[in-house]
């Protein structure tokens, strides 16, 4: 362990695995998740800081998405409670944990195919009183409303490069389009923390830059950000605060400079080679080390027959 | 043959309230599965609801007519609540089963003869229309011209049943035109980005599929007025014909299941003529009257297969939407 930074503003003591931050929006205690007899998310104790962009990083399967599904209701723990500003959200359903301004957006795009990208967006809207199946019939109650979060959902389109494209239906976008699409229809409802899974996932090189001089904008304009990433620049440029998880636990967190220098971090994405140095990893042989684990695999399933 | 009768009964045909109940049935499985993406295999059952709903309370309580309407309205509500509760939280697929089941319990219910008291057994009602013709407002006469001329009561049960698809389709298209329609539209396309974003789903797809329901209820009557009730009739090929209809015309849309019940109804009545006309005047030997009834649901199935093979919409669907795989 670097033993170089101790403290942090964010922090409320000492810096570590799932220390205390000075204003923390999300509190997670002991939140279990398990699949048959693979335990996906193990989460001890973790605190989000507010007004932060916040970085949850790790290796593929390290339970990063599993544990977005719960916090946001998409999903049951096993155990565990944790709560947003202060209110338990432990077992409430999606829809309500993001009226509450905890608004997430999913790895793999979920956009609304068959409707248009303007439609898309407008959906992304709350207090729209048209939405009741009763006001929905008489178009004065709620033309006004929709004017007004039309006039959002273009100006933020206009942000996202896809006004041109309103009218357009979203299944006819681009994956990284509809990465965008889907950002910015979660920002129609002007959430308190927003939650990003691989944001920026096949969205070009120029376009991310923009993006990430938007999302500090969101810090600027008060809301806090957590995000799973595994673009390390992207990681390093943006966040306050780093948060790494490995095989469903935190293993570290601290600023990203420190984190990314922490030998739990390098442990925890090269396994195997951790007594690597990072410099020499050309040395080590794919194929062979492949080979070496199927046939362990192989004895192994053996052995359980 | 007389050709001329043969397309002047069908031609009735697209007037006659049996096609008016088939378009308010598919107005209703249209904001099932066109605009909610709720797969209901059971529309025949919400179909039977309604007409038991409505000729129950008429013969044993002496309901008034539009008390009955009110009792048929409220069983299909009720039949909607039983079927969505357990199932809307479940994947789509689950609702087709559960549908499809519950609408021959429906069937097997009204028919046994444990409640021949109450639905008539297997031979069901009849003779409670007497309420509805005494307000018939219409004089005694013949009204319109050619193949639709009708007496005073047979214009009276197509003005209103008309006029039902008439307010069903207004509704719809208000609706959908709404917010509350997008709502249900992105519901259709993925539930769980329109949760994401922090509407109530559940809510959403039980009120979509009550206001099918109530939709496939005022079919049921509709299709019941003129006639008697015969639980025979509210078996899984009536659902399958109101589907047909409905894909016929297009899915999510307004014109779609009133103009793919039209062409339906008119085919099915057509197609028979000619083939009993052609079996009387013995053109056709090979085939008995009664096999040509199966025969013509035949004719009708190939006609539907190529309608959807080479357009898939529906005849007012927009085929652009089509062309995405979501
Ligand atoms: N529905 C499921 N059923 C069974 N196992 C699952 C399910 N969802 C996730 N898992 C398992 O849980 C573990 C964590 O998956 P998760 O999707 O949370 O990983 P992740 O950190 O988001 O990875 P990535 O960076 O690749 O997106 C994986 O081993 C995965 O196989
Ligand atoms: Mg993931």
């Amino acid at each position: 362990m670097s033993d170089t930074i101790v403290t942090h503003p964010l922090v409320d003591g000492a810096v570590g695995p799932g220390c205390k931050k000075v204003d923390p929006i999300v509190v997670a205690d002991g939140v279990t998740r398990t699949f048959g007899g693979l335990t996906a998310v193990d989460v001890a104790h973790v605190e989000i800081p507010r007004h932060a962009i916040t970085a949850l990083i790790g290796p593929n399967g390290a339970g990063k998405t599993t544990f977005f599904n719960l916090l946001t209701g998409f999903d049951k723990p096993n155990t565990g409670e944790w709560s947003f500003e202060g209110h338990s959200l432990a077992r409430v359903p999606a829809f309500r944990v993001s009226r509450k301004g905890m608004v997430r957006t999913f790895q793999l795009t979920k956009s609304l195919g068959r409707l248009s990208v303007l439609q898309n967006m407008l959906l992304g809207a709350t207090k729209q009183p048209g939405e009741n199946l009763f006001t929905a019939l008489i178009k004065p109650l709620w033309s006004k409303r929709e004017q007004a979060i039309t006039a959002k959902a273009e100006e933020l389109l206009a942000r996202f490069k896809l006004l041109e494209k309103s009218e357009d239906y979203a299944a006819s976008l681009s994956g990284g389009q509809r990465k965008l699409l889907e950002m910015a229809r979660a920002l129609m409802s002007d959430p308190v923390l927003i939650m990003l899974d691989e944001p920026m996932a096949g969205v070009n090189p120029a376009l991310t830059q923009s993006l990430l001089g938007h999302i500090k904008q969101l810090k600027s304009e008060g809301m806090s950000v957590l995000f799973v990433e595994h673009d390390m620049h992207m990681v390093r440029h943006i966040s306050d605060w780093v948060i790494v998880m490995a095989e469903g636990k935190v293993v570290a967190e601290g600023p990203p400079d420190q984190v990314m220098n922490d030998p739990a971090v390098i442990d925890a994405y090269l396994g195997a080679h951790h007594d690597t140095d990072l410099g020499d990893m050309t040395g080590a042989n794919p194929v062979i080390e492949a080979k070496e684990v199927a046939a362990q695999h192989a004895a192994k399933k053996e052995g359980a027959i | 043959m007389d050709w001329g009768q043969i397309l002047d009964t069908a031609a009735g045909e697209l007037l006659s309230p049996v096609t008016a109940a088939y378009a308010l049935a598919a107005i209703g499985i249209g904001v099932h599965f066109g605009y909610a993406g709720l797969l209901n295999f059971g529309q025949a059952g919400f179909m039977a609801i309604g007409a038991y709903g409505f000729v129950v309370p008429t013969l044993l309580f002496d309901f008034p007519v539009w008390a009955a309407f009110l009792t048929s309205i409220a069983a299909s509500v009720l039949f909607a609540f039983l079927l969505g509760i357990p199932t809307l939280r479940l994947r789509a697929d689950y609702l087709a089963i559960v549908t499809i089941a519950s609408a021959e319990i429906v069937r097997y219910v009204v028919s046994t003869t444990g409640l021949t008291d109450v639905t008539g057994g297997a031979a069901g009602l009849s003779g409670f229309n007497g309420s509805f013709t005494a307000l018939n407002p219409f004089a005694d006469g013949i009204y319109g011209f050619g193949p639709w001329t009708f007496t005073a009561n047979q214009l009276w049960i197509r003005v209103v049943g008309w006029s039902l698809v008439a307010i069903a389709s207004v509704l719809v298209y208000l609706l959908m035109r709404s917010p509350w329609g997008r709502v249900v539209k992105g519901i259709r396309e993925d539930e769980d980005a329109v949760r994401s974003l922090g509407k109530n789903v559940y809510a959403y797809k039980m009120q979509a599929l009550v206001l099918g329901g109530v939709f496939g209820s005022l079919a049921g009557v509709i299709y019941v007025l003129p006639r008697a009730v015969q639980p025979a009739n509210y078996g899984t090929t009536l659902t399958f014909f109101i589907w047909t209809m409905l894909l016929l015309g297009g899915a999510a849309t307004i014109w779609g299941p009133i103009v793919g019940a039209m062409i339906f109804a008119t085919l099915l009545t057509l197609s028979d003529g000619i083939l009993r006309g052609l079996i009387s005047a013995d053109i056709i030997t090979f085939i008995s009257g009664t096999q040509a009834g199966q025969i013509r649901f035949m004719i009708i199935g190939a006609v539907l297969m190529l309608l959807v093979i080479f357009r898939p919409q529906g005849i007012f669907g927009n085929k652009k939407e089509l062309s995405f795989n979501v």
